[in-house]
């Protein structure tokens, strides 16, 4: 009895007991009569004898008692893996059987059940994951792998009696604003590494010039984001009444014009001081040697310095694009564009489903963009070691 | 760091304070100066609620979130450091690291169907994204305690208890701070934010004049909130340094 209880793996058991009760007192799903008004909780036992949830049950607990007692990690990763997936269908299989003697307008939406048994068999997978010490890009090619597989469930119309499929089937737009989400936060970092990474290797050969700039940009990263935003337009606006050309340019108070201009201020910092951090920790005898070989200041920058100092400037990269990519949903509110349109509409309209719509993807988003980012950072440092 | 940072030293701290109390006390004399930018018949100063009021809101909401976080922050961050709570570390690092990737809105969004609108969402929000950054913080500035000093205390006969009050704590002061300094910078920026929901803070201001075309609305309030930000960012830079000289 004794060894069984060392054997217990705490984080699993604690996660374990947690998903249990959540099962069992949290609602899955709500019965809502339409898009706005707050709905009913389904309790499990309503669900639980529906043929899919069958199969998730018996493979949800096998997926607990795993994490709670094996310290075999890929059983524990695929299972709760594969039980979420169940889980997935299940729901899906439910929503027409709970709609049948329903008024139309009624609508099935996730559960506060749903969402934190995401999370906690999201943090079973996670802690696997990270234990078995993949290396980063099998790991990113599992994650894409997995995520795809959600994906193509969504897509086969499993869940579109589900109110969140149903906004997004609403929302013609949704993939023109994922791309102008995109297009901002592109918009906004490339000038600045044009402009970060030159500044970065400055500050790096003149303490002067860091002495001058750093204190400025880090100033500038303290002022919160709505503010910027604000205090943007008004130039802008200014410029706009002034000069009429201009605003037909989208240069205006209001919309991506102050939104891109914040971003790229935002970015500078992190970009600035990462590049000069990342040559400021290069071995002087390696740049010894450079010169030694006879390569010109040119050379040796592209050649040697550059390529040695990339893994520390990639993650000032990361820092600002998933940086970004929040910040562009908060330009939603002026007008910007991208999923932050949502979030605000969502907001204003009461719609949780709309704020979801909005909300998930730009978590997706910065996730998928930091993953991306980490697994560069892997393959370069690995190349210069 | 070697270079001096001009509007983090103890004269740049009293600037922004006075044109921080000239812009919050004196707000109505400044109607002449802002007059321009509001729109034709419409007022320039906020009045629906007193700029000292809103002030009080955003800075007790700041105040009562970053409170809470940094206790809960770094009794979690002692327990995964702790053997007791070594199988937490890995998946505690990795969440800490994944967790600040979230965008603050999207906190902030989702802490509304949960619990409503009003000031509750905003303060979760804050709590919760306000726990990344001193967690991780405090991680690195226990990790960073050499071994051979813990090891000293050990010899010197000190209890678990004590080489954690009179030597670990200090010793990871300076970083836990500068992780509360991260978390409020952030605290004040999302309060902004949560004006979108119905917080009470200065986000009201700068969103009603977004919303009504009131350039004069939108730059009171978000001057208030960088001087604001910038105020506290100094002070805590200078709390640091003072823990670290120790």
């Amino acid at each position: 009895m004794l060894s069984v209880l060392r054997r217990v793996d705490r984080l699993g058991l604690t996660l374990s007991l947690a998903s249990t009760l959540t099962l069992v007192l949290l609602p899955l799903v709500n019965l809502q009569p339409n898009r706005i008004l707050p709905g009913q909780g389904v309790a499990l036992s309503q669900l639980w004898q529906q043929n899919s949830f069958l199969l998730f049950l018996p493979l949800f607990l096998l997926a607990l008692l795993s994490a709670t007692f094996s310290r075999r990690l890929w059983p524990r990763a695929m299972m709760s893996a594969a039980a979420l997936l169940l889980l997935i269908i299940a729901l899906g299989n439910s929503t027409t059987l709970l709609l049948e003697d329903q008024p139309p307008f009624a609508r099935v939406s996730l559960g506060s059940g749903f969402w934190t048994l995401l999370l906690l068999l999201g943090l079973l997978m996670t802690d696997a994951l990270i234990k078995l010490q993949i290396a980063p890009l099998p790991r990113l090619a599992l994650v894409a792998i997995y995520l795809s597989a959600i994906f193509t469930l969504l897509a086969s119309g499993l869940w579109d009696q589900i109110s969140l499929m149903l906004e997004y089937h609403n929302q013609e737009r949704f993939w023109q604003q994922g791309g102008r989400h995109l297009l901002l936060v592109a918009g906004s970092i490339l000038p600045a590494l044009l402009i970060g990474v030159p500044l970065g290797i400055r500050c790096h050969r003149s303490p002067r010039v860091r002495a001058a700039i750093l204190p400025v940009l880090s100033l500038l990263q303290t002022i919160p984001s709505l503010a910027m935003f604000g205090l943007l337009m008004i130039p802008l606006s200014l410029l706009a009444t002034s000069f009429p050309l201009l605003s037909e340019f989208g240069i205006r108070g209001i919309g991506a014009a102050p939104a891109l201009l914040a971003l790229f201020l935002y970015s500078l910092l992190p970009i600035v001081s990462n590049t000069a951090a990342g040559f400021d920790g290069l071995d002087p005898a390696v740049l010894q040697a450079a010169k030694g070989m006879g390569m010109n200041q040119r050379q040796r920058l592209w050649q040697v310095e550059l390529p040695l100092a990339l893994p520390v400037m990639l993650s000032g990269l990361r820092i600002v694009l998933t940086m970004n990519i929040g910040l562009v949903a908060v330009a939603g509110l002026i007008g910007g564009g991208g999923y932050g349109t949502y979030i605000f509409q969502g907001l204003g309209q009461t719609a949780t489903d709309l704020v979801l719509l909005g909300t998930l993807p730009t978590i997706l988003l910065a996730f998928i963009a930091a993953m991306a980012i980490d697994t560069l950072i892997a393959l370069t440092q690995r190349e210069t070691r | 760091m070697k270079f001096q940072q001009p509007l983090r030293n103890w004269g740049g701290s009293l600037v922004i304070l006075c044109l921080l109390l000239y812009l919050t006390l004196g707000a109505n004399s400044l109607e002449p100066l802002l007059g321009p930018l509001a729109p034709e018949n419409a007022p320039a100063i906020y009045a629906r609620n007193s700029f000292i009021d809103l002030v009080g809101w955003h800075l007790l909401l700041v105040l009562i979130a970053i409170s809470a976080a940094a206790v809960i922050a770094i009794l979690a961050a002692l327990f995964v450091s702790r053997p007791v709570g070594a199988d937490f570390l890995p998946l505690a690092r990795s969440l800490a690291n994944l967790g600040q990737t979230l965008p603050p809105v999207a906190v902030l969004a989702l802490a509304v169907p949960a619990v409503g609108f009003g000031s509750w969402p905003t303060l979760i929000a804050l709590f919760l994204y306000g726990l990344l950054p001193i967690f991780e913080n405090t991680l690195a500035g226990l990790g960073s305690v050499p071994t051979t000093v813990k090891d000293a205390a050990r010899g010197l006969g000190m209890s678990p208890l004590q080489r954690f009050w009179q030597v670990e704590l200090p010793l990871a002061l300076p970083l836990i701070i500068t992780g509360i300094r991260l978390s409020v910078i952030i605290s004040i920026g999302t309060a902004t934010i949560g004006s979108t929901v119905a917080a009470k803070g200065l986000g009201e201001v700068i969103i009603a004049g977004i919303l009504t075309d009131n350039l004069a609305f939108v730059l009171h309030g978000g001057l208030i909130v960088a001087l604001m930000a910038m105020l506290l960012d100094g002070l805590f830079v200078k709390l640091e340094r003072r823990f670290a000289t120790v």
